[in-house]
């Protein structure tokens, strides 16, 4: 799984951050997403997906291989 | 006849009204429309209503849907706020981009990190008001004495406003939440706040303070990218948005746990904190309390839920019933604390989405964990027949909640 993020259309929600802390943070200045691990391990995926679905703004975009 | 039959006359009234006897759940005219359909507005307009999820994601991630509520078409929820909204123009009611810049400056605010920084603070309120409230007389009411106290000492400290005025800011906000305030009333209120506000901003120009107002005062206004107006109406937002909120998704989530004894007794026992954040969505997602429907109008012809929507047709997205819909919740209609929920769309959906989230979650889980452990013979003091219901407010909850234990 490879993990892309959009900056631009993140609106601070903070909801991929409760479901996947180690995948996704967030900056100081805006609280906009920061990508910690592009290709998560497998363990990881199902809170990725999910943070991909919930996120508001349709900013998590998930290839998956 | 065929005219009657077919005019705005013949269609339904929205908002539409709850089955005194399932106080917890929609209005059964709501849950029985079709995905889309017309309804009639209190001006005589016909917007869409669309009730199901899918579609209602579709339609809030769509920017092309203007949150602008002076644009004509755009389905305002009563004269009072179309009167407020003339006037009182804060992020939620604009387009990007400004709508973005504006909600950037207080991101920073409600992001995770800082939100669980908080929650030691919270613990120590809530601890408090319950100590309070065991040495109180009883029955207590706990909408007084708890449920509203608690978002608002919280949203009081993080914003820089002294508690102390919160009789004052508490019935503003009452007012400007209530669909039946008159428009002159509603913008006394609204201009009551502002004064206010506007007071503490330039208290705060004087006397810098660390906190939500008063770095929106050191770093925006002073650099000019936000007058004292705006802040002031950024103030306002939060502090009504912070009150009316949480206040009724802690009463209410309280006496449909008590009306659900066992999953109460889950909540009470649990020591895991991934239960009570769970149970915390699932509340969300029944009570769904923002029950008047987010809106939306349409920018150009937009095609959705296999229909056409025309440019300049208001949209009305029905929350509470796309919580509600079994392709996104199998037996929606029951509460459970085990399920997976995190997908409701009870925040709302897309840019606009609560920006309040990540507070209101902590906040709920430390009251969620803590009054039933705290208060484990915890009971309603009158029969539920006679709980009063906010079927007349904006948001949804209990007038109040006689308990004892």
């Amino acid at each position: 799984m490879k993990v892309v993020i959009d900056q631009d259309k993140c609106v601070g929600a903070g909801q991929c951050v409760l479901l996947a802390p180690e995948v996704f943070d967030q900056r100081d200045e805006d609280g906009v997403v920061v990508l910690l691990q592009e290709n998560p391990p497998a363990e990881l995926h199902d809170a990725v997906r999910q943070a991909a679905q919930v996120c508001p703004a349709l900013a998590i975009e998930l290839a998956e291989s | 006849m065929t005219d009657t039959m077919s005019g705005p006359e013949a269609l339904p009234a929205f908002p539409m009204t709850r089955d005194a006897k399932c106080p917890f759940d929609p209005p059964p005219q709501l849950m029985a429309a079709e995905p889309m359909s017309r309804v009639r507005i209190w001006n005589g307009d016909t917007p869409w209503l669309i009730t199901d999820y899918a579609t209602q994601r579709a339609v809030l991630a769509d920017q092309r849907f203007s949150a602008d509520t002076t644009r004509p078409g755009y389905p305002v929820q009563s004269e009072a706020v179309l009167a407020r909204r003339r006037t009182s123009r804060p992020f939620i009611v604009l387009d990007d981009p400004e709508h973005d810049r504006q909600r950037k400056m207080l991101t920073r605010n409600f992001m995770i990190k800082r939100v669980e920084a908080m929650r030691p603070r919270v613990q120590e309120l809530v601890d408090g008001l319950i100590d309070a409230m065991l040495a109180g007389p009883k029955p207590a009411d706990l909408v007084t004495e708890f449920a509203l106290p608690v978002p608002s000492l919280v949203i009081c400290e993080l914003l820089g406003v002294p508690y102390a005025d919160h009789d004052f800011f508490q019935a503003c906000s009452k007012k400007l939440v209530a669909r039946s305030t008159p428009a002159d009333e509603a913008l006394r209120a609204g201009e009551d706040l502002r004064v206010y506000l506007l007071d503490l901003v330039a208290a705060k120009e004087k006397a810098p303070t660390d906190d939500m107002i008063g770095r929106l005062v050191a770093d925006q206004m002073a650099s000019g990218e936000l007058s004292r107006e705006d802040v002031a109406s950024m103030a306002s937002l939060m502090l009504i948005a912070g009150h009316e909120t949480t206040a009724n998704m802690i009463a209410l989530g309280t006496l449909a746990l008590l009306e659900h004894p066992e999953q109460l007794a889950e909540i009470r026992d649990a020591d895991d904190p991934g239960l009570i954040a769970n149970a915390v969505e699932e509340l969300l997602r029944y009570l769904n309390i923002v029950h008047s429907g987010r809106r939306r109008v349409a920018t150009e012809d937009i095609e959705v839920g296999g229909r056409l929507i025309r440019a300049g047709e208001g949209v009305i997205l029905a929350n509470d019933a796309g919580n509600r819909d079994e392709s996104a919740f199998p037996e929606p209609d029951r509460l459970d604390i085990h399920r997976q929920a995190r997908h409701h769309i009870a925040f709302g959906y897309g840019v606009h989405q609560c920006l309040g989230q990540p507070l209101a979650r902590m906040e709920l889980q430390v009251v969620y964990s803590t009054l039933y452990r705290r208060i484990p013979t915890l009971e309603l003091a009158i029969p539920f027949d006679d709980v009063q219901f906010k079927h007349d407010m904006v948001v949804y909850g209990v007038h109040s909640l006689p308990v004892t234990w």
